[in-house]
């Protein structure tokens, strides 16, 4: 942080606490502190951070929150949604050399074949947008979404690529895209952290909780990471034989203490810290709460074909919409296990793409669609992709031939959708050649997507900065443009 | 906040200058003579230089060099005219009337008092001065001051400048609250009950300074402040990344642990561990300290190239060594030259330079690494040191030592100068040659001289024999060397004696296979010296010994740092904005010529550690006295304690840095101990934490010390206090990091089996500096206590203030366990509630509760009493103990141990 920085924090901070402190004179009454000090000094834009919270946004914003659906592995568009019929006429050709010429790839060693598409593709809703087979349900909501078929990236491995789209820097270290914006603009709601992760899958994604960490920001815009099991977020359920009641006793007890401190030394953090915990007790009862899918009426739960008690995208997905109900400012979500390279039956295309398509169709179509109902889809924006795209060409690791259809990892082209929150529906945007190789029109780099949902937020991601190490740092670092052609 | 101006007029003259004052002054005949960095720094560091910087330079003007503030604008106008501010487009600009043109831009304008000090200092010349922290310290003069607060210099200082600012400083903090917090500065850790009453019952005059000591000499202390140094070093238990694999490098965390507890001078400390291999014949601690660079991140993820993870390494090594021992931000120079400081792009590739020549290559194997030998084979690496050390020098068994623990200096794939038809996989986990019937590898210039044998690492499977002939000069030129390949268990190093020894020749190694479909795996060669005492009946045997222990399993390693020989050293250049693939001109090892004043010649990191901890360098001292000092009192004398550059801030008592840094580096020798003995002798850190309503208002940041700061305690500090207050903390040193209790299901990393087991008995009680850190999923109640991730250099963890961290210390099984423990001690003290509750706090906080909180206690435990007896099954619950006392004395426990007097220093 730098000094004038600093020094309008503390400024703000001292002003905001004296006049608290007339306000409240003696009778301090820890339950009225929580709520005086407002929700966006206890998650996000706290004390502690040098954005101007009277700078941002810095426009109107047309989403409020954001859902991020990350297919961790990165899934093949070309199987999903970029139709490639040429591609099937050069099926189990030689790869020319022209293609592989400088190019760097993490598997394919010299002169892989072609492969066609696995599945077969139908053009659906008004927009005619194609989808294929794998993903019924999707097709009915293809003209609630925007396509963007022309997406590239400048990472060919799964962790760097990864960080690259959540953090905007292929290396661990930089604050997530949920750390900015909950920094940026804080939380709606008191009893929730602004920014929530839900993981599915089986595994983590490769990055790790690089992928949702605070960088260099402070460790309160980290992603709160919602359990699937134990307690839905750590610790918050209280010991074992330890009530409620017991709870509130202790815990007034410990700021009747701190207040008497209070008295003796004059600090003010002390009123702050009186106000964390009463926060606290507060999540002890929100979040499990909130994370309860079994409130939902069956009708609800079958619409994603949740089933409460398991670790499921779909459970994730109604989760992620009841969050967002609670006015929760970013929910990101991982489903792990897209990594198709053909190498066994559940890395085909053929047959684990399809287990995996099975797994999202259905919930992430129901999510779109119940936010519609709720009248929430106008301002939450929600976007859906991986973290690179496949090849057109069939992997061959070591030079040798798979024992299945897979794909390697491919940065030039890959598919991703988006819904809401003031983005245009029923619409693809940009292409790529014959084969699925290149964006040959309307390229997005994975910077401009990051503007652009920025941009949507009231951010200005050239404006949006953080002072650190010597220089002011950007969530799209020196890059990015906002996709205007997309916006409603 | 308008900054104070620092005049330095003693007696009866001495004013507290006030921008206003100076305005009075300025236009009166005594003219004072601008202080550039004083003055004029601040005001175009805070207005001006984002636009008119040493990249941007709107309009044509920038002002980080004087040279482009005094040249003609795009407008034909020139900005600065010395000697005449009338004259000088700036001037003119900042005072315009239309906002459109004038400047700052859309902000608000300068005021009165800063255009008066701009414009006086182009009357008087518009000179430039070096920035102040590349400037020699100059030797202060200690202010007098004569109230008889003061205990040592420190105080005059800081005494000097609480009255300045209309202040008045602390009364001394009570014994209580002074031994707490002395403790927990020095060692971390709360001080016993006995302890406590030691000093408070000592009333001699020595009983503070006796106790400093004795907590300086305390084991304790070096795990504290090695915890400081390790958020520094990114000191961690795995290499980052995707698959986030295992690195033991705990050794490095001892060899810190060690260096603070022996107070190893700071220049021998920064020597050894940037350059403790270059040293000449270097102890095995020395090639340990330098692990302190391979904390870098390590990617295993398939299909990664390992050229350019090792270049991210060796960039974040350049980073981290500005950052750790000059305060200054390099990283801005990777891609162009420093927006704010005069540091040139080129010369970020200069010191890119001294770390680009290290063997490590991003491998998962992390080779090089110092190996620790199984029992038996460390048995027959002393009798082969012996034996060696008897026939010629301990210094020549050193460096035998040395080979066979470390396998260097080895030539690999990078440095093969020709091959012909092999196969290189050099890939994520993989960099070896796959090689044929009639394959060869070329390696130019091998320096034979001392060289008897050359080891090949080859791996060979059971269906293939081949052999190996290495010849001089060419594939046709004479063999010095032949040997068959047998199969081999993985990669060994199989000798091959060299017969006749050109002194630098080029070498070829060809391959025959037995049959045509030959194929073997090739990782490098290594070159052995000749072993002394030819003439000794042994001398086959122990070379046959010697053989074995290269090839013998470890038990622990650590990756080390090992210099490339300058036969293959690499080229550096210039990446072009920063890309590693577009390569620009050469660049040679350096500093910076801002830092480095003249230009001196610079060979190799070992130079440039030296040059680190010398005279010359006006940095070091300064930056280091004020990272301890930034941990003591919870700010440094220079907030920014990461970038003393031009951004970072104008220290608050710049004489005073000047004067520990200048003893630091000087009388004290660098002496750790002695300069934080300096500071906490002194009545500035011995002041009360009670904050008065004046010094509220006057200085409400404490930016005058006028008063202690409470400074909330580090994420270890709060785990080690709970631990110990209740008697669970071990104080078992040193050894593997351990895995206390943490909740199911943390670790789910993909590609890696790698699993929490939760360590036994005193293992999970252990000080949160022995804590496995994993760098993907670190320690949940660290992290949310802003410990740092360490995947790259922390100069300073930021302290937030969050309801997840009193989720933790309320809930977290590893604090409930603590509360627990520390009511089975309360169950047994004699007496009712009051008494009960009187010694749990004491035990807690080391002192007796006044009424109010007693009384608070107290109707806890009433409340809580009540409560249980009407629902015992809760009570059981928990405590899984049939009486209910033990668990209305844990909840108490739990609330005494979430107090904020108990998470804070007071």
């Amino acid at each position: 942080m730098d000094l004038y920085n600093e020094a309008r924090k503390r400024k703000l901070e001292f002003t905001t606490r004296r006049h608290f402190l007339k306000r409240c004179g003696t009778g301090l009454g820890g339950i009225a502190l929580a709520s005086l000090l407002g929700p966006q000094h206890l998650w996000g834009r706290s004390m502690g951070d040098n954005a101007g919270p009277d700078t941002l946004p810095h426009f109107y914003p047309k989403a409020k929150r954001v859902i991020y659906l990350h297919m961790a592995g990165a899934p093949s568009q070309l199987e999903m949604f970029d139709y490639k019929p040429k591609l099937e006429e050069l099926h189990d050709l030689d790869c020319p050399e022209s293609l592989l010429e400088g190019k760097r790839f993490a598997f394919i060693q010299g002169t892989p074949k072609m492969l066609g598409p696995q599945h077969a593709f139908e053009r659906y809703g008004k927009s005619g947008t194609y989808v294929s087979e794998l993903l019924p349900h999707f097709s009915n909501i293809v003209d609630e979404v925007a396509l963007l078929k022309a997406m590239h990236t400048d990472e060919f491995n799964h962790a760097p690529a990864q960080l690259f789209l959540q953090t905007g820097s292929p290396r661990v270290g930089r604050p997530s895209i949920g750390a900015w914006v909950t920094y940026g603009l804080g939380s709606e709601n008191e009893n929730l952290p602004g920014y929530m992760v839900l993981v599915s899958g089986g595994k983590s994604p490769s990055a790790g909780k690089n992928a949702w960490g605070s960088g260099f920001l402070p460790s309160e815009y980290q992603g709160v990471q919602c359990r699937n099991s134990g307690d839905p977020i750590l610790y918050v359920s209280n010991p074992e034989g330890m009530s409620r009641d017991i709870r509130r006793k202790s815990l007034d007890a410990i700021n009747a203490i701190n207040k008497e401190q209070y008295k003796e030394f004059g600090d003010q953090e002390i009123l702050s810290r009186i106000a964390q915990y009463e926060m606290a007790f507060k999540m002890q009862l929100s979040v499990p709460e909130v994370m309860d899918i079994t409130k939902e009426p069956t009708y609800i739960q079958a619409l994603y074909g949740a089933n409460p008690g398991q670790a499921s995208f779909a459970n994730n997905c109604l989760l992620a919409r009841r969050l967002v109900e609670q006015g929760v400012r970013f929910v990101q979500l991982y489903h792990w296990g897209w990594d198709m390279h053909g190498d066994s039956k559940a890395t085909s295309l053929n047959e684990g793409l399809k287990t995996k398509c099975l797994e999202i169709d259905k919930p992430m179509t129901a999510l779109v669609q119940d936010l519609k109902l709720r009248g929430l889809l106008d301002d939450t924006l929600v976007i859906w992709g991986g973290e690179f795209g496949r090849t057109p060409m069939r992997e061959n690791r070591g030079g040798r031939i798979m024992p299945f259809y897979g794909r390697d990892h491919h940065t030039e082209a890959f598919t991703i959708w988006m819904a809401g929150g003031g983005i245009k529906s029923g619409f693809s945007y940009g292409e790529t050649d014959d084969i699925g190789y290149y964006g040959i029109k309307d390229r997005v780099h994975v910077h401009d997507l990051q503007a652009t949902i920025l941009h949507q937020l009231g951010l200005d991601h050239e404006k949006f900065t953080y002072h650190f190490q010597g220089r002011d740092f950007r969530l799209t670092d020196v890059h990015g443009h906002v996709v205007k052609d997309i916006l409603a | 906040m308008a900054r104070q101006f620092d005049f330095t007029i003693t007696g009866p003259k001495k004013i507290s200058f006030f921008a206003g004052i100076l305005l009075i002054l300025l236009s009166s005949c005594q003219e004072e003579k601008i202080d550039f960095n004083a003055q004029v720094r601040p005001i175009l560091n805070k207005n001006c230089i984002s636009c008119h910087g040493g990249v941007k330079q709107s309009g044509g003007f920038g002002l980080i060099f004087r040279e482009n503030a005094l040249r003609e604008t795009k407008n034909g106008k020139i900005g600065i005219v010395p000697g005449h501010p009338d004259k000088s487009e700036m001037i003119a600009r900042i005072k315009h009337d239309d906002p459109e043109m004038r400047m700052p831009l859309e902000k608000e304008p300068l005021s009165q008092e800063e255009i008066d000090v701009l414009t006086q200092w182009i009357k008087q010349g518009a000179e430039w001065q070096d920035h102040w922290a590349y400037l020699k310290p100059p030797e202060p003069q200690i202010p007098h001051t004569t109230s008889g607060w003061a205990k040592n210099e420190i105080d005059h200082f800081i005494l000097n400048k609480i009255k300045e600012n209309n202040l008045s400083p602390s009364e001394e903090a009570g014994r209580y609250d002074l031994v707490r917090r002395v403790y927990l500065d020095l060692t971390g850790l709360p001080p016993s009950q006995e302890q406590i009453a030691a000093f408070v019952n000592d009333h001699s005059e020595q009983a503070y300074e006796n106790l400093v000591d004795q907590l300086l000499a305390s084991p304790k202390y070096g795990e504290h402040w090695a915890s400081m140094w390790l958020d520094m070093a990114r000191f961690a238990d795995s290499k980052g990344y995707e698959a986030d694999r295992a690195r033991e490098i705990w050794k490095f965390r001892d060899w810190v642990i060690k260096a603070f507890n022996d107070d190893m001078p700071f220049d021998q400390f920064t020597i050894e561990q940037l350059a403790g291999d270059l040293l000449p014949d270097p102890s095995i601690n020395q090639l340990i300290a330098t692990a302190f660079h391979r904390n870098t991140l390590n990617n295993d993820e398939g299909g990664t190239d390992n050229e350019e993870y090792r270049i991210a390494s060796v960039i974040d090594r350049v980073n981290t060594t500005w950052e750790v021992w000059q305060s200054t931000t390099m990283s801005c120079v990777q891609c162009h030259s420093h927006p704010y400081d005069p540091i040139l792009m080129k010369e970020y590739y200069s010191s890119f330079a001294f770390f680009n020549n290290t063997s490590d290559w991003d491998v998962p194997g992390e080779q090089p690494l110092l190996k620790e030998l199984e029992d038996d084979d460390e048995t027959r690496l002393e009798e082969i040191k012996k034996w060696i050390a008897n026939r010629s020098t301990v210094t020549e068994s050193g460096k035998w030592e040395k080979f066979l623990r470390v396998g260097e200096p080895k030539l690999r794939p990078e440095d093969f100068e020709e091959v012909g038809n092999v196969v290189h996989y050099n890939r994520s986990n993989q960099d070896f040659m796959q090689v044929f019937n009639g394959s060869y590898i070329k390696i130019k210039g091998v320096s034979l001289q001392d060289v008897d044998r050359i080891y090949i690492n080859y791996r060979q499977s059971e269906k293939y024999k081949g052999s190996l002939y290495i010849r001089a000069d060419s594939l046709t030129g004479p063999v010095i060397g032949k040997t068959t390949l047998p199969k081999t268990n993985g990669f060994v190093n199989k000798p091959v004696k060299i017969t006749s020894k050109p002194a630098i020749t080029d070498l070829y190694f060809q391959f025959i296979g037995l049959s045509g479909d030959y194929a073997g795996l090739i990782d490098g060669f290594l070159l052995g010296k000749k072993l002394p005492g030819d003439n000794d009946t042994e001398y086959q045997r122990v070379y046959k010994e010697i053989d074995e222990v290269l090839n013998a399993p470890f038990r622990h390693s650590t990756p080390i740092m090992v210099e490339k020989p300058k036969t293959h050293s690499r080229k550096t250049h210039v990446f072009i904005r920063g890309n590693w693939l577009v390569k620009g001109e050469e660049a040679l090892p350096g500093v910076p010529e801002v830092l480095s004043g003249e230009k001196q010649a610079f060979d190799n990191r070992l130079d440039l550690a030296k040059w680190l901890v010398s005279e010359e360098n006006p940095l070091t001292g300064r930056v280091i006295v004020n990272r301890f000092w930034a941990k003591l009192f919870g700010k440094g004398l220079v907030t920014t304690v990461e970038d003393f550059g031009t951004l970072g801030d104008y220290p608050s008592h710049p004489e005073l840095l000047d004067w520990l840094a200048l003893r630091f580096s000087g009388e004290w020798d660098w002496q750790v101990k002695k300069l934080l003995k300096t500071i906490v002798m002194s009545a500035t850190y011995r002041q009360s934490a009670k904050v008065t309503a004046i010094a509220m208002e006057r200085d409400p940041d404490n930016k005058w010390l006028s008063r202690s700061p409470r400074v909330r305690l580090s994420a270890e500090q709060i785990r080690d206090q709970a631990l110990a207050v209740s008697g669970l903390l071990s104080d078992k040193m040193y050894g593997p990091s351990v895995m206390p209790p943490q909740p199911d299901g943390v670790w789910t990393v993909v590609y890696s089996n790698a699993r929490w087991n939760t360590s036994d008995g005193e293992d999970a009680y252990r000080r949160g500096l022995y804590t496995y850190t994993r760098r993907s999923s670190p320690y949940p109640s660290f992290i949310t206590f802003d410990a740092a991730g360490r995947e790259f250099c922390l100069s300073r963890r930021i302290n937030t203030n969050t309801p997840l961290q009193a989720l933790v210390t309320l809930n977290d099984p590893v604090y409930f366990e603590t509360a627990l423990n520390l009511a089975r001690q309360i169950m047994l003290v004699k007496g009712g509630k009051k008494e009960k509750a009187e010694v749990a706090y004491n035990k807690v906080m080391g002192k007796m509760p006044g009424p109010e909180k007693t009384n608070i206690l107290m109707k806890l435990l009433e409340e809580t009493e009540a409560y249980y007896r009407e629902n015992e099954q809760e009570a059981y619950e928990l405590t899984k103990s049939d009486n209910p006392e033990l668990a209305t004395l844990t909840v108490m426990a739990n609330a005494l141990m979430n107090m904020d007097e108990f998470i804070v220093k007071n």
